[in-house]
């Protein structure tokens, strides 16, 4: 399983006392766990039994009731493939984007920032200072920015750089650009984990045995910082597949880059139309533990959990 | 020629990394700039600078009053999640108990959903219960899903405590509990603090379950989401732009403090 990809940077437990007051651990953890099985699990079964329900004959808009109507799942793969394809495409762009970009950047703040302390606190800060913005305040600050006439486009056009009926917001590329920027902070911060605990000593064995900084990179920092890597792309991947803000209309997006979630918002809370909401959701949530578990079994890390 | 080219190489990973920060706070920067414009009806178009918006801010309710609920579902989640969540950490690393793996799993799947279904399940779940949207069901929304975070982040804390520490409590004749309020607690405290204001952050800036979850209830991400598209006031920016401020010199007297801590202990 996936577990340790995600906890990685949390120290290995120490053993204290076995079986020791069964009945003390018992009242600790269950409220919380009850808790989860209650706003958890349970809206989790109760998305399939939505999912199955029929329209209430004669019923009004949103009206229905318990059914088996598996024929939904069909229906639904049917009618939105495109947005089920894009969500997986668009999510998978911005990941490698966010990787390429973040990869350096977290180098820089492990390893070459190692021994200034004080500037990598800094750095670290800056990553993260995005999160301090409202999330939907930096997708429309950048909606605005690549806007038609905005700082970017309008300066470009007016020196006729590009045509002047060129445009960004709107299109695959600008919602791919507002996901791998929103998911910066999560693919930097488990790279730079990684890195600030590697040991530069193996680097410089690297080069003692003659081999160029590109082969040194290959062979022994990249499999160093792969836990790194391997959480920071689940982090990056799985929210940027069920984000429907930068797709939608009113973000970067427009109605032809609509992901899937897009799709189960506009069912859930507009048409009213549950068991298709319900469906999509239960199709995006499994695809998505398929992915990760061929993932994490494919990046060989079953030692991490 | 030869001097400048080895003058880049050398600092390559400088230069990237100088133009890489750059490039994260762009929309930040724009943000907070565009907070002091003297806007009317939309905050597209710079029309000069003007301190009004920070001032009157209450003057544009919606903003206000959505900022207020904000903090009321954050305050109470946390709270919430916060004592969940310490206590199933505290249980993990010092107990051993059966169905460890599934009690694990129970935890690390809320983080591996994505959150449009964890909202839309909750949904289904307060549609079919004929729960109706309101605070209430934002607060229990967003207490779910912190408390697999606050349990990531406490456990590693719990988890670097010396045992010692207690034991050396309990050979001094104290009771369980006076150890725990005494030795323990305040040894996790950093963590559980750490924890809390993780929590509060998430559920803050959280719209995807929110707006799943809230009705006619408003929050402040909500309230951007649904002015979005006619143009949002300046007063959002002020809003974000206070919040950035606070969280920055948060983040700074936490960095500061740890770091003369460390030299404190490096001392003895």
């Amino acid at each position: 399983m996936a577990f340790g990809a995600f906890t990685t940077t949390a120290a290995a437990p120490v053993e204290a006392a076995p079986r020791r007051k069964s009945r003390v651990a018992l009242l600790l953890l269950l409220p919380g766990l009850a808790y989860l099985a209650l706003f958890f699990l349970v809206p989790l079964v109760s998305l399939i039994i939505t999912s199955l329900q029929t329209r209430v004959q004669g019923g009004e808009l949103g009206e229905f009731e318990a059914g088996f109507n598996l024929a939904v799942y069909g229906q639904v793969i049917g009618n939105y493939g495109p947005h089920i394809l894009r969500s997986f495409g668009y999510a998978l762009a911005a990941t490698i984007f966010a990787l390429l970009f973040s990869y350096p950047l977290a180098y820089f703040l492990g390893v070459t920032l190692r021994r200034y302390p004080l500037l990598q606190a800094l750095g670290l800060t800056l990553v993260i200072a995005p999160f301090f913005i409202s999330f939907l305040l930096r997708t429309l600050a950048w909606k605005q920015i690549l806007s038609d006439e905005g700082i970017v486009l309008g300066t470009l056009k007016s020196l006729s750089v590009i045509p002047p009926d060129a445009h960004v917001t709107g299109t695959a590329g600008a919602v791919i650009f507002g996901l791998a920027y929103n998911f910066i902070p999560f693919m930097t911060l488990p790279i730079y984990t990684s890195l600030e605990r590697l040991d530069l000593r193996y680097v410089e064995a690297g080069g003692d045995l003659y081999a160029s900084p590109a082969r040194t990179f290959l062979s022994v920092t990249l499999p160093l910082s792969a836990p790194g890597v391997i959480s920071g792309t689940l982090l990056t991947f799985i929210p940027a597949a069920g984000d429907y803000v930068n797709a939608s209309n009113a973000f970067l997006g427009s109605p032809d880059t609509a992901m899937i979630g897009n799709a189960i918002e506009s069912n859930f809370l507009t048409q009213q139309n549950y068991p298709v909401a319900a469906s999509l959701s239960i199709i995006l949530m499994a695809s998505i533990l398929v992915l990760v578990a061929v993932y994490v079994r494919r990046s060989g890390t079953e030692d991490l959990v | 020629m030869q001097s400048i080219a080895r003058f880049f190489a050398r600092y390559t990973i400088w230069i990237y990394a100088a133009l890489a920060f750059t490039f994260i706070l762009v929309p930040i920067v724009y943000t907070i700039i565009f907070s002091f414009n003297d806007s009317r009806r939309s905050n597209i178009e710079w029309r000069g600078f003007t301190l009004d918006k920070w001032i009157y801010l209450c003057d544009n309710q919606g903003v206000c009053q959505a900022f207020a609920n904000s903090i009321l579902v954050g305050v109470v989640a946390t709270v919430l999640a916060t004592t969940l969540g310490t206590m199933i950490a505290i249980a993990l690393v010092r107990y051993r108990f059966r169905f460890r793996g599934a009690t694990t799993l129970l935890l690390f799947l809320p983080m591996a959903t994505p959150e449009v279904v964890l909202g839309a399940g909750l949904a289904a779940e307060f549609l079919t219960a004929g729960v109706p949207k309101s605070a209430l069901t934002v607060i229990l929304a967003h207490t779910m899903f912190c408390i697999s975070f606050v349990v990531v982040t406490v456990r590693a804390r719990v988890a670097s405590l010396d045992p010692a520490l207690e034991e050396a409590g309990r050979d001094l004749y104290a009771s369980p509990s006076q150890v725990f309020v005494r030795v323990t607690f305040p040894l996790l405290l950093p963590g559980i603090m750490a924890a809390a204001l993780l929590s509060f952050a998430l559920s803050f800036d959280d719209f995807i379950i929110t707006n799943f979850n809230s009705g006619p209830f408003t929050t402040f991400p909500k309230y951007l989401y649904t002015a979005a598209s006619r143009g949002l006031p300046a007063e959002a920016n002020v809003v974000a732009s206070a919040v950035f401020f606070l969280a920055i010199v948060l983040v700074i007297t936490a960095q500061v403090a740890s770091a003369a801590r460390r030299k404190r202990l490096a001392a003895q």
